[in-house]
């Protein structure tokens, strides 16, 4: 299938560009996705993603930022199968999330901010399972394991220690090596490098980097860091409210904050502008609140 | 062919992670069989003090053989709260895993585990109580384990569907309903002595059948063919508690997925 499609997004930015025609099926389609929560019967449901459409082509990254609880966390978790639609579609390569599930989950990983894993077992113990449900074999699995966590700078004797001997940083590297290991064409990062320390963040971004370069993995990143966004995703789009209030390249942002708002060209301004808060009060929030 | 392969090792997935789990815990395995061998110890030596061969009998094949039913209700019970409770559960739905291979591959190994566990127990009250087992037809009391394995696996898998749809409570319904099992299979006492409506309860608890034949096959040594009345009900809930399990399990999964609770919670 080949596919030029031209995504209505709800931005009020006067001056975004036109996405570009992708050859073939494209890696990520999502077409005005909504999904409400009713939290209480007595109100109304509450909209944690309203019409959000998004299309990502193969071999990009695409940078999703956003306060806590603007929808970047159900936004992953529609995209990864987690949570049904209650409106729209997600097609994944052409394979439509509802009606071929099982080859879209063949196709997809998630890495989330919570490295959850079983915490007595070992890194090992832990990698062996993901992969045997993805249908590798134990020796490949183990093989393959062995390569991508030396890759990550984890050596061969963490392996056989429980993870829960390891520190942040270290289990949300098994965290990242658990999704590669299963060889996703689209890898869904869920902040991957929260509460990582700077050393640790550089080896992910790095990894990241590398694994769009020589894998040709599509990579749907959210993230608080916008120096983190800035180097590693070809277009940004911010949520606000459950709505995508812009969408553009890192440069586009930045000129667009300041041509149409007279502000500093930075992805801080267009955060500010674009959720209407600052970026300390999201890190606040945040820190009580990391599951978003 | 390779659809099977795939089944074949994500089914293997669970049982090789759950022996890992196992291996992990063995402090608490430990722990958890010498409760469950004081446990029967001090009901079977109720049997003992009243100097009835039967009685003790009786009671030794009710807290072995509950012990079993219960060990593989609970493992298929808390696969999911398991995973609920690590925050693994979203990376399990997330894998491209039939739900049949991911309750079967538990299944099991609660099966394996709960043979050993059992084996154990059997033995230390066997030679605690220098118990003649000179009649006892094993292959009856096998061929109704396993029988018995099938549909206990179905409300094991109806039971998992709890702690899918409320974290917390899921968990304690599913200690209730255990609980009520107990209560009605006739565990320690025949199940004549309950109230006619808790009788109509126990028969459709798949322990009550399970109880009753192999008390007969090894303390009588009843045969497979005498002991028809209790296979028949055995076989059928089998056939209607595994797919009724599977297809409740389903729905479970659409409704957490509907209003949001896969999400790690605690």
């Amino acid at each position: 299938m080949s596919i030029a499609v031209s995504v209505p997004i709800q931005s009020p930015a006067p001056s975004r560009p036109a996405i570009r025609p992708i050859p073939g099926p494209a890696a990520l389609l999502v077409d005005h996705a909504t999904k409400r929560f009713r939290v209480d019967r007595r109100k109304p449901p509450v909209v944690a993603v309203d019409d959000v459409s998004v299309l990502i082509g193969r071999g990009d990254i695409y940078g999703l930022l956003g306060a806590n609880g603007s929808g970047k966390s159900t936004f992953i978790r529609l995209v990864s199968g987690l949570l049904t639609l209650d409106e729209g579609r997600v097609e994944v390569f052409g394979h439509d999330l509802v009606r071929e599930e099982m080859a879209v989950k063949r196709l997809i990983n998630r890495v989330s901010v919570d490295a959850a894993f079983f915490k007595k077992l070992s890194p090992a113990e832990n990698l062996s399972f993901a992969a045997r449900l993805y249908g590798l074999d134990g020796r490949e699995a183990r093989l393959k394991a062995a390569g991508i966590m030396a890759r990550l700078g984890i050596g061969e004797k963490r392996m056989a220690r429980p993870v829960e001997q390891m520190s942040r940083g270290m289990q949300q590297k098994v965290a990242i090596a658990r999704a590669i290991l299963t060889s996703p064409t689209l890898l869904l990062l869920d902040e991957p490098t929260t509460g990582l320390d700077p050393r640790s963040k550089l080896d992910v971004q790095s990894f990241i980097e590398e694994l769009q370069a020589d894998h040709d993995a599509t990579i749907l990143l959210t993230t608080h860091d916008l120096a983190e966004a800035d180097r590693l995703c070809g277009r940004i789009g911010i949520l606000a409210g459950g709505r995508l209030a812009v969408e553009e390249t890192p440069e586009g942002l930045k000129r667009l904050v300041a041509l149409e708002y007279g502000l500093p060209p930075t992805l801080e301004s267009a955060f500010m502008k674009y959720t209407g808060r600052s970026l300390d009060d999201d890190v606040e929030e945040g820190e009580a609140d990391p599951a978003d | 062919m390779i659809a099977l392969t795939r089944d074949a090792r994500a089914g293997y997935a669970f049982v090789e992670r759950n022996f890992n789990l196992t291996k992990r815990y063995f402090g608490w395995e430990v722990a958890f069989l010498v409760y469950a061998v004081a446990g029967a110890l001090s009901v079977s030596l109720i049997g003992q003090s009243v100097g009835s061969r039967t009685l003790l009998m009786s009671l030794v094949i009710g807290a072995v053989f509950w012990n079993y039913l219960s060990v593989v209700f609970q493992s298929i019970g808390d696969t999911i709260t398991w995973e609920r409770w690590e925050g693994t559960l979203e990376y399990t739905m997330m894998a491209p895993v039939r739900r049949s291979v991911q309750l079967l591959g538990s299944a099991l190994y609660a099966v394996i585990y709960g043979l050993i566990h059992t084996a154990i127990l059997l033995a230390i009250l066997a030679l605690f109580f220098s118990l003649d087992l000179g009649r006892a037809n094993f292959a009856a009391a096998a061929l109704f384990m396993g029988v018995g394995s099938a549909s206990f696996i179905g409300v094991g898998m109806l039971a998992a569907i709890l702690p899918m749809m409320s974290v917390e409570r899921g968990s304690q319904m599913v200690f209730v309903l255990q609980s009520c099992l107990l209560l009605v299979s006739g565990v320690y006492y025949p199940t004549t002595i309950l109230p006619g409506w808790m009788q109509l309860v126990s028969r459709v608890s798949p322990a009550t059948y399970v109880l009753d034949a192999v008390r007969k096959a090894l303390i009588d040594g009843a045969s497979a063919s005498q002991l028809l009345p209790d296979l028949w009900p055995l076989l059928v809930m089998a056939f209607v508690f595994i797919p009724v399990g599977l297809w409740g399990f389903g729905q479970a999964e659409r409704y957490a997925k509907r209003t949001g609770k896969l999400k790690r919670v605690g």
